[in-house]
């Protein structure tokens, strides 16, 4: 048997078959190890510490001495470096393959930011550090704040938001400030259903009643129903741009215009802001509010790699009420300002001033590409979607008709009458090696499947990625339907019943009998 | 006793006044195995439109609108434990919350049974 770069999987002579066929004592297969639980393995009887014996002491806490074993699982050093070493080997990473999660942007965490942001300067430094000492940080979360208003073409940005939906809950309570400071505070908060799924939920955090917007055929904001569903109570719209169908909408600037005509404001969610970054100005399109994720435009660690920025600009009519802290140039030096003395500002979001090691990320990413080369990440992220798109469409089935922008979305029509689901076809990515794209959502089509391979990604890495997805399809309309519905074979743990672990979940690990 | 069915997959089956509310089969089948129903409490006041219930199943999480207006007289407790009485008797033991109709007219706009069948004919 030959893989598809013509390497044998298996010695001459020997079958799949008989390859895989023996039982091993430890369950171990080869590499692919198996590892329980912590409490599994440990027990109370090692430790990977020498801790000092416990001196004569006396409690301050009152009745609340604890006065039985914890029963903590110990395990000896090499041990505890094994078990998290294995557990990290059944992890699919963005080190180990394209990861085509739609609307997610799993990009290339380039080195260099890893090098900058351990530079000693920006590393050990500590938030309650004087001021004085500290002058390059803020200089530096300076200097990122004003590329962050030259690309956006916004005159002001609150930089201690920590995550996508943190920052659109930042957008939305300077949006709600801003109302009734004038005394007109409203209760309704338009969000289409092509935008993404935190952006009801924030508004709804924020006290606000959602109306959702119908997507049109070609999948975008429904121009007329919006308009329909205008009125005074209407503090904002928030829309993604480009959306979660991966396209742009191209009424954005009607869009603007409509909701500023009643005395609301526009929201945009930019968590799709690689497609068009060095491209579109969102202050040009009449944009009010809007969150950057630095997790993924800027190619900070995303989903599980480290934590999120989600750094929100601001119009002149919301930068009053922007939360504090933030950075100033003051006449000699720089400041942070911890304290509003306008009586505008909507307080804080975070203890202090944000994300400072994604900070440095971003702005070493920034700066190492330059305005030209943020320009052609764009560029290069809608051309791989693109070439999905038209590498796939011929046997999947394209939801909308034309290019997309960053992700290609797929639904389920292509399987029709095969017996494989989304779920399976899914799964079966997985005993392919690859991590599976979005699925069932963007709820707008049925059985979505959302494809975004990033500009990290050469030709050839998504060449491979377009013969495995045509192989697959392939399988499913030729009936070999076993190879989906009980996908992935190949995973460390095989396909598992998310329903029933949803229905009755165990939370609390108990030993066996 | 007459059932009618709304745009949003929803059936209301009225007596009396009160009608019964849950979601279709067509619903259930297209949402796969439900894992979570939150419904409304007794004496919500809700508009037609107004969101009144969220059914979480492995793929989404989905509002339910109330197909009318008027308040809540019933809930269906048995869903908090078993929500897959959606997916077993979407139109049975599956019912979500029973609602006093405030304006019968408001039932005019919905479809009978035979209309609902055409119009998930037309979705697919």
């Amino acid at each position: 048997m030959m893989n598809n770069q013509g390497r044998p999987t298996g010695i001459d002579g020997t079958t799949e078959t008989s390859n895989a066929g023996y039982e091993t004592y430890t369950g171990n297969r080869g590499l692919a190890q198996v590892e329980g639980l912590i409490y599994e393995i440990g027990d109370t009887q090692r430790t990977g510490v020498d801790l000092p014996e416990v001196e004569e002491f006396e409690s301050c806490i009152g009745g609340v001495t604890r006065d039985n074993e914890i029963g903590l699982a110990g395990l000896t050093e090499p041990e505890a470096m094994r078990h998290y070493t294995r557990l990290s080997r059944k992890n699919y990473a963005i080190d180990l393959g394209l990861y085509p999660l739609g609307s997610c942007t799993m990009k290339h965490n380039p080195r260099l930011n890893e090098k900058v942001a351990r530079l000693p300067g920006v590393a050990d430094i500590h938030p309650l550090q004087p001021i004085s000492t500290v002058q390059g940080a803020l200089d530096l979360i300076d200097t990122l704040a004003h590329w962050l208003k030259t690309l956006t073409g916004m005159p002001a940005v609150a930089m201690s938001p920590k995550a996508g939906a943190h920052g659109e809950l930042c957008g939305l309570m300077a949006i709600r400030s801003a109302l009734e400071a004038k005394g007109d505070a409203r209760s309704i908060v338009l969000a289409p259903e092509s935008a993404h799924g935190t952006n009801p939920a924030t508004a709804a955090l924020c006290g606000y009643k959602v109306k959702p917007i119908p997507a049109t055929e070609d999948g975008r904001v429904d121009l007329d129903a919006m308009k329909e569903a205008l009125g005074p109570d209407v503090a904002a719209i928030m829309v993604t741009n480009p959306n979660t169908c991966g396209l742009f909408e191209r009424e954005i600037i009607e869009i603007a215009d409509a909701v500023h005509a009643i005395g609301g404001y526009f929201y945009c969610d930019g968590a799709n802001f690689n497609a068009i970054v060095g491209k579109v100005r969102p202050g040009d399109l009449g944009v009010d509010a809007m969150h950057i994720n630095l997790h993924k435009t800027f190619s900070t660690p995303h989903g599980g790699g480290g934590p999120g920025a989600g750094p929100v600009v601001l119009s002149e009519a919301l930068a009053p009420y922007a939360p504090i802290p933030y950075v100033v140039m003051g006449e000699e030096d720089f400041d942070m300002v911890e304290h509003d003395t306008t009586g505008k500002s909507f307080g804080r979001m975070t203890a202090f001033h944000g994300q400072m090691g994604m900070f440095t990320r971003a702005l070493a990413y920034m700066m190492s590409h330059g305005a030209d080369g943020l320009a052609r990440v764009a560029e290069d992220s809608v051309l791989n979607a693109n070439y999905v798109l038209a590498s796939l469409k011929d046997i999947m089935s394209a939801s909308f008709e034309g290019p997309c922008m960053h992700e290609a979305l797929f639904d389920d029509r292509f399987l029709k009458d095969t017996g494989v689901s989304t779920l399976d076809f899914s799964k079966a990515m997985i005993d392919e090696g690859y991590h599976p794209m979005t699925m069932y959502f963007p709820l707008v089509v049925h059985g979505a499947m959302l494809i975004e391979p990033t500009e990290s990604e050469s030709k050839q890495s998504v060449d491979q990625f377009i013969g495995m997805m045509r192989y697959l399809v392939e399988k499913a309309k030729a009936g070999d339907t076993g190879r989906f519905t009980g996908a992935p074979y190949n995973a460390p743990l095989k396909r598992l019943d998310e329903t029933g672990a949803a229905r009755n979940p165990v939370l609390r690990w108990t030993a066996a009998e | 006793m007459t059932t009618y069915y709304s745009e949003d997959h929803e059936w209301i089956n009225v007596e009396s006044g009160v009608g019964t509310v849950g979601i279709t089969d067509y619903a259930q089948n297209a949402l796969g195995d439900i894992v979570f129903v939150e419904v409304p409490e007794v004496g919500d006041e809700l508009a037609k439109g107004d969101e009144v219930a969220v059914v979480e199943s492995v793929k989404a999480a989905s509002e339910i609108y109330s197909p009318v207006t008027g308040e809540i007289t019933a809930v269906n407790e048995d869903l908090e434990d078993n929500a897959s009485l959606v997916n077993s008797s979407a139109g049975g033991d599956g019912w979500f919350f029973k609602i006093s109709i405030s304006d019968d007219s408001e039932l005019e706009g919905l479809m009978d049974a035979d209309g609902y069948k055409t119009f998930t004919a037309g979705l697919e």
